[in-house]
């Protein structure tokens, strides 16, 4: 008998649940109308009017705010948000105001594809994401699939945007790996390089990659290879001590920021003080708690954006960021930031309209996509290829009392 | 109706179940009534209802709690895309995707085998905590594995894509963490509710049989089950290279519905082999059909509840708790069983029948 409820139960659940989703295909279901309201909310009487679909512009947003990964998707929804609030409080594109929804994908890719058919079903138009490399691929799948117009702000896997519809605006993982190599070389940094890598995730490991092909055209000479994994990422002692009898002048680090300020750490303890290099998984080094700024003196970095940078774009960014969240903002806050501008300009230079589907405005954009150019805050003057690659300066940036400064 | 027994029509009751969803889904899906949320989650639910399914054959038959059956299913989700993109350009569709799934199910048999022989000989928190271990293993060796083909032939390596020494032409498939890209996406609805009648009828009537019988008897008492002759091992391991084999196939159904395949803790890890348990254990230790309905319950839960963006996967958790209260607290069946549906309606039937009690 309580076989017979918990089923009875279980059955009007999934009944509830099918008719729910199904009853309303015009759009407009319960979820994504409280998606919206809560943007609209958010908008703190921006006037983002949430009215029918073809009366703004659907930009939809996926990216992990639970889960490990949590801090990337955050910096990016708040980044988003705080870009289309700007713009809608300036008379949004082209006089067309702006609706955002980011959804949730924990940093699965089964999640993401979730994410996607959920902002498909609040009949979304353009895609800003995913955030990160591995739910951006599957992700990309189903945009190409549905012919809708893709920008991740920082999914760097190659094969992130690796379909027409899709564009980035960070730099790929093998780009910014050559870059590194390319960089240490041409400015004589050091001859014997060391790598300490992790082996359990996509952005290092392909940095790594790409690092170690371009370093022998460079005249550098990999003196140590040594990897951990997300298992083993507290203690680093063997790493260094390898990579210091090995000689090295300088240990490029191609990790995200919290592994890096324990190396740093452990590094200063065993009296070893080689350069430091690393890519755009270091920048918030300087934010980590409990972490004396004073060693990370001296280590470079190769990012596209720096909280501190004193030009006009960046400090306006900052201060609205702060004063919108609390925090200072990352680089994938800045990448997001970024990419709601360059759908803006596209959007702009094709001259669609919120009343096209989604398959037209993706077709459209793709086209304008490759003859816009926008200062950012990410770079100066970028432009996209037909690929979905931007063009962009890499930027070095060197850590001198405890403060970033361009090199 | 009759003359069937009441085993009989409990099986029948659990595939009426699923082809009647089945028809539900796809005359929603024909009128145009489903939504694309409901429609990509419906693979997922398959994969997820073959996998509590054949882990509550460990589980409730076997009486074993195995943890690592995320291992089972990583295996078998890399041996099929694994096959699926070799051939991706020699074979149809159809009869490729037929083989992976043939190659997952006895890919994940092998190493439910091999996994079994050590595992099996010890019992309860000791077997629990060895098999958690072994499908870390899994998901850590598939994170190191690269495998790339030329024309040369294949190449492996368990360090990274540069010294897998490919010729310009040469492609990695399996790329270390990041895993296999590319997968055709073969999985279907249909597909996977054919798999799930498959697992439960294969799993039913294992529960039936004479091996079932005697795999239930070990479960109940080992000594007693050893003195009337029953091959305790042999038994044990055919359970557990079932069920693994099953989890296999499910793996396949996830590599060919995503085009992206990576070993994460979050889709492989301990987290995943979790998940599974706590479908068979709030569908009931032993229930397959309680299994089928508790993952398709668990499975849409936290995305119906999008809605309330940032306190979702709260309310899920809370949600999970009082389900877990109301169907297995002493209290709650207690006061299920005095309010119950089926003894209301027995009272109003045969009132003697239910004062007798």
């Amino acid at each position: 008998m309580k076989r017979f409820l918990s089923i009875a139960v279980a059955s009007a659940m999934v009944a509830a649940a099918l008719t729910g989703c199904g009853s309303n295909p015009a759009g407009g279901t319960d979820a994504p109308a409280e998606g919206a309201e809560n943007s609209a909310a958010e908008n703190d009487g921006a006037a983002a009017e949430s009215g029918e679909a073809g009366s703004a512009f659907r930009i939809g947003g996926i990216g992990p705010v639970t889960g490990a990964a949590a801090v990337y998707g955050q910096a990016v929804k708040n980044a988003a948000q705080l870009a289309v609030d700007e713009i809608n409080a300036a008379g949004g594109i082209n006089g067309v105001q702006i609706e955002f929804n980011f959804q949730d994908d924990e940093h699965d890719a089964e999640k993401a594809v979730n994410a996607y058919n959920t902002l498909k079903d609040w009949d979304m138009q353009v895609l800003l994401g995913t955030v990160t490399s591995t739910p951006c691929t599957a992700v990309v799948e189903k945009t190409h699939e549905d012919n809708l117009f893709q920008l991740t702000p920082s999914g760097s896997a190659v094969e992130s945007i690796q379909y027409d519809n899709a564009f980035r605006v960070c730099f790929s993982d093998p780009n910014q790996g050559t870059a590194s190599a390319q960089y240490i070389g041409e400015h004589g940094l050091a001859t014997k390089v060391a790598v300490i890598y992790n082996s359990s995730d996509v952005y290092s490991s392909g940095i790594y990659q790409t690092f170690a092909a371009e370093a022998g055209n460079q005249g550098l000479e990999i003196v140590s290879a040594e990897a951990f994994t997300a298992d083993s990422n507290t203690d680093f002692s063997v790493q260094l001590q390898k990579a210091k009898d090995a000689g090295a002048e300088l240990v490029f680090l191609p990790i995200y920021y919290t592994e890096a300020s324990i190396i740093l750490g452990q590094a200063d303890k065993m009296g070893y003080a080689p350069t430091f290099f690393g890519c755009d998984g270091l920048d918030g080094i300087l934010a980590v708690e409990d972490f004396d700024t004073a060693l990370a003196e001296g280590v470079m970095l190769l990012t596209p954006f720096a909280a501190d940078a004193e030009d006009e774009l960046t400090q306006k960014f900052v201060t609205a960021y702060k004063d919108a969240y609390g925090d200072i903002p990352n680089q994938f806050a800045a990448d997001a930031y970024d990419g709601i501008y360059a759908i803006k300009a596209a959007i702009e230079q094709a001259g669609v309209t919120p009343d096209m589907s989604a398959s037209d405005i993706c077709d459209a954009l793709k086209t304008s996509m490759t003859e816009i150019s926008i200062d950012g805050l990410t770079g100066l003057g970028m432009t996209w290829g037909a690929d979905g690659e931007p063009n962009k300066e890499p930027k070095a940036v060197k850590i001198t009392n405890g403060a970033y400064a361009a090199m | 109706m009759k003359k069937l027994n009441k085993t009989t029509k409990n099986n029948l009751v659990t595939y009426a179940i699923v082809i009647v969803a089945y028809l539900v889904v796809m005359l929603l899906g024909v009128s145009g009534h489903i939504s694309s949320l409901m429609e990509g989650l419906l693979v997922p639910l398959c994969i997820y209802v073959i996998l509590a399914v054949s882990l509550n054959l460990v589980v409730g038959i076997l009486g074993e709690l195995s943890l690592g059956h995320a291992g089972f299913m990583c295996v078998g989700a890399f041996a099929g895309s694994f096959f699926s993109m070799c051939t991706k350009e020699a074979m149809p569709a159809g009869l490729r995707f037929f083989l992976a799934l043939v190659i997952g199910a006895v890919v994940a048999a092998l190493f439910g085998i091999l996994i079994g022989i050590p595992v099996l000989r010890l019992k309860g928190d000791y077997l629990a905590i060895v098999t958690l271990a072994f499908g870390e293993i899994i998901k850590n060796l598939m994170n190191v594995l690269y495998i790339g083909r030329d024309e040369a032939g294949f190449h492996f390596s368990m360090k990274d894509t540069l010294s897998l020494g490919l010729s310009p032409e040469g492609k990695a498939i399996i790329n270390g963490p990041q895993g296999i890209t590319g997968t055709p996406h073969d999985a279907s609805f249909t597909i996977g509710i054919l798999l799930i009648l498959l697992t439960l009828f294969i799993v039913l009537n294992l529960i039936h049989s004479r091996d079932g019988r005697a795999i239930m008897a070990i479960r109940d008492n080992r000594i007693a089950a050893e003195s009337i002759g029953i091959h305790v091992t042999r038994y044990k391991l055919m359970a557990f290279t079932l069920s693994a084999s099953i989890a296999g196939v499910a793996g396949v159904l996830y590599g060919h519905n995503l085009s992206t395949l990576t070993a994460l803790p979050k889709n492989f890890g301990y987290n995943m082999s979790i998940m599974i348990l706590v479908f068979v254990v709030l569908g009931g230790i032993g229930n397959i059909r309680g299994s089928v309905i508790s993952a398709v319950v668990l499975t849409l839960l936290p995305e119906l509840l999008r809605g309330l963006s940032d306190y979702r996967m709260l309310i899920y958790a809370i949600v999970l708790i009082a389900m877990m209260l109301f169907n297995w607290s002493p209290r709650a069946v207690e006061f299920r069983e005095r309010y119950s549906l089926k003894r209301l309606f027995g009272m109003w039937r045969n009132p003697e029948k239910q004062a007798d009690r």
